[in-house]
């Protein structure tokens, strides 16, 4: 049950990690019942990214890598659900690719 | 009633109408909180304040679409983060009250992101003022006396937002100490038509009760006596009899009592606005405002496309007019305007624009993805020379190859220009390529008269209908005319019964009016013969 999981995405969005990925970052965190933390160095500090009020504060732009991880019931998942919307540029990048 | 005598304000009328009921105010919040007894029901009242501004913003949000919608959508998240309140709960077990607990934490969190070196996260600093007000609200009940039918919002000035959360439904308007004609706020006011006067001073703070609004003469008067009262009545009566017997001209064409059709297109100041309009009622829209996008700070490209892209379909092929950020002047923009001794004559509109490319392009990329969903022309504001223009004309077309190699569907639009700084409109034989000209009378006014539209005791030289300005007027337009470029007119003459027979014997055949004007606005060409 208490499992674990890790992994660091880079921010490609175009203003980063601000009000309205940060909306959709820890709305999809908190689907998940696992703890969930982010970083933006390996080293911590960590922060609960369930948490929109302490996501926004890292203010992280574009080009940022930022780190995740988690622990609990389906922390693979968790991790691997919230890197995927950051690689999509939380479903927002549609003018980036081939229309 | 008792032998007190009125107190009368002037200031500038923003919004034409009239109100009467009890003045709300704004400021001065946490002032007036009155602590409780223990610690337990400060928490339990700021805890229910909060509640009571998640349960706003909710059923707000219900009501909005685009930006608002997700500015609001992030409000929610942040009232609905418990991590949010943590500190002031702490504050309040070491007995600072409520209201004031809350607001240190909430600047303390709002200085933080007007620290950020990222504009877009800066921005969100009037958010989090949002998000502070509205709890302060909350806590001391504000919002109670604003619900009351026909209150009068009086304050400093009024964030957009507030505007919009108003339910106006029930009457009421707005005075403001300061405040500007011009600003966002008084474009959303317009457009609704709810009666608004500006520029009131520092007097507005002393007065409360009940209070008459004439925002058609721009006075507010407190301690109305009875035949003020009975005056006010009778001219708001005759005021909603002109609305209502023009409101029969609404669906039909605009055709002149001889019979000469004249396009009539509407204003738009934010993109929620065409949610009340029934598009067949108009001929398109002239002039879309883009400021309201930037009344947060610098808004992102997909932000900017989605509001121009709600606009033109809801346009269903008619043509709109979207003109590219006028911020400057009066309508300054964090990390984007600069602090000017003059800033009616400085680095506003095209200007501004031409000096941030890097914020310019965002706009431009924007303009051209959206152009592919309906009819969309792109004007500039404050062009003063040709060369302008050529610079801005350049960067629609430098952004469009950028997209085609990202393989991007867009569309380059017909480009025009405003018509409102004098050298324009005196010598248009510059301008001969543009597709275009749109005359902004509010500005030609100003420059022309030079007489600031943001100064009460200037105002009465500030007449679009004095020779001069006239002059230019159909002169612009017999250009036009003589080379084949359409002429429109989109400043606040445009919606100005009193000023349109003088605009089509100029020669103009295209008007823009406010939404709440546009049947005034045909009515008053029914009543024209050329």
């Amino acid at each position: 049950m208490s499992a674990t999981a890790a992994a660091s995405v880079l921010i490609t969005h175009a203003v980063g990690l601000h009000a309205r990925p940060s909306v959709k970052f820890t709305k999809l965190a908190k689907t998940f019942a696992a703890r969930v933390e982010m970083a933006l160095d390996a080293n911590g500090p960590w922060i609960d990214a369930k948490s929109i009020v302490k996501v926004m504060a890292t203010k992280a732009p574009k080009g940022t890598t930022i780190h995740l991880r988690a622990e609990g019931q389906a922390a693979e998942e968790a991790v691997g659900a919230l890197v995927a919307l950051v690689e999509r540029d939380f479903d927002e990048g549609d003018h980036a690719k081939s229309a | 009633m008792n032998n007190r005598s009125p107190i009368v304000l002037t200031g500038i009328a923003a919004s034409p109408g009239f109100a009467a009921g009890p003045l709300c105010r704004l400021d001065a919040v946490t002032a007036s909180y009155t602590p409780k007894a223990t610690s337990t029901e400060e928490i339990e009242a700021l805890n229910g304040a909060i509640a009571m501004a998640s349960a706003a913003v909710a059923s707000l949000i219900e009501r909005s679409s685009g930006e608002s919608a997700d500015i609001l959508e992030f409000q929610l998240a942040m009232l609905s983060d418990d991590t949010l309140a943590e500190p002031a709960l702490a504050a309040i077990g070491q007995g600072a009250d409520a209201a004031s607990a809350w607001a240190r934490v909430l600047d303390a969190e709002i200085a933080g992101y007007e620290a950020s070196g990222d504009d877009y996260f800066r921005a969100r600093s009037a958010d989090l003022g949002d998000i502070r007000d509205r709890v302060l609200r909350a806590l001391v009940g504000t919002d109670m006396l604003a619900t009351l039918p026909g209150a009068i919002l009086a304050g400093e000035d009024l964030a957009p937002t507030r505007f919009l959360e108003t339910d106006w439904s029930a009457g009421g308007g707005i005075a403001l100490a300061a405040g500007s004609s011009a600003s966002h706020v008084a474009m959303l006011a317009r457009s609704r038509g709810v009666p608004m006067v500006v520029g009131l001073g520092d007097a507005l703070s002393t007065l409360s009760g009940e209070v008459l609004l004439d925002a058609q003469a721009g006075v507010l008067t407190a301690l109305a006596a009875g035949g003020d009262i009975a005056r006010h009545r009778a001219a708001a009566a005759a005021f909603a009899a002109v609305r209502s017997s023009a409101a029969a001209y609404l669906s039909k064409p605009a055709l002149t009592a001889d019979g000469t059709p004249v396009l009539a297109y509407v204003n738009v100041a934010d993109p929620s606005d065409v949610d009340a309009i029934d598009i067949t009622t108009c001929d398109g829209v002239g002039l879309m405002r883009t400021e309201f996008l930037f009344s947060r700070g610098l808004p992102d490209e997909e932000t900017q496309y989605r509001a121009y892209r709600k606009v033109l379909e809801w346009a269903a092929g008619k043509p709109v007019t979207i003109r590219t950020v006028d911020a400057g002047g009066d309508k300054p923009v964090p990390g984007f305007t600069v602090a000017e001794g003059n800033p009616f004559l400085g680095l506003r509109g095209i200007r501004l624009s031409l000096s941030r490319p890097d914020i310019f392009r965002v706009q431009i990329r924007a303009l051209l993805r959206a152009a592919v969903h309906g009819s969309l022309k792109v004007m500039f504001p404050m062009i003063a020379v040709e060369s302008e223009y050529a610079r801005a004309k350049a960067m629609f077309a430098e952004e469009a190859l950028a997209l085609s190699t990202l393989g991007t569907v867009h569309r380059i639009p017909p480009l025009g220009i405003m018509v409102e700084v004098p050298s324009v409109a005196i010598a248009p034989q510059a301008f001969s390529d543009v597709a275009f000209f749109s005359i902004g009378s509010n500005d030609l006014t100003q420059y022309v008269m030079a007489a600031a539209r943001d100064n009460a005791s200037v105002a009465r030289l500030n007449d679009t209908a004095h020779p001069a300005v006239l002059r230019l007027i159909g002169e612009v337009a017999a250009f036009g005319a003589a080379h084949g470029i359409p002429v429109s007119l989109c400043g606040d003459a445009g919606g100005d019964p009193a000023l349109i027979p003088h605009l089509l014997k100029a020669g103009l055949r295209e008007l823009s009016a406010s939404p709440a004007q546009l049947a005034a606005a045909k009515a008053a060409v029914a009543g024209v013969t050329l």
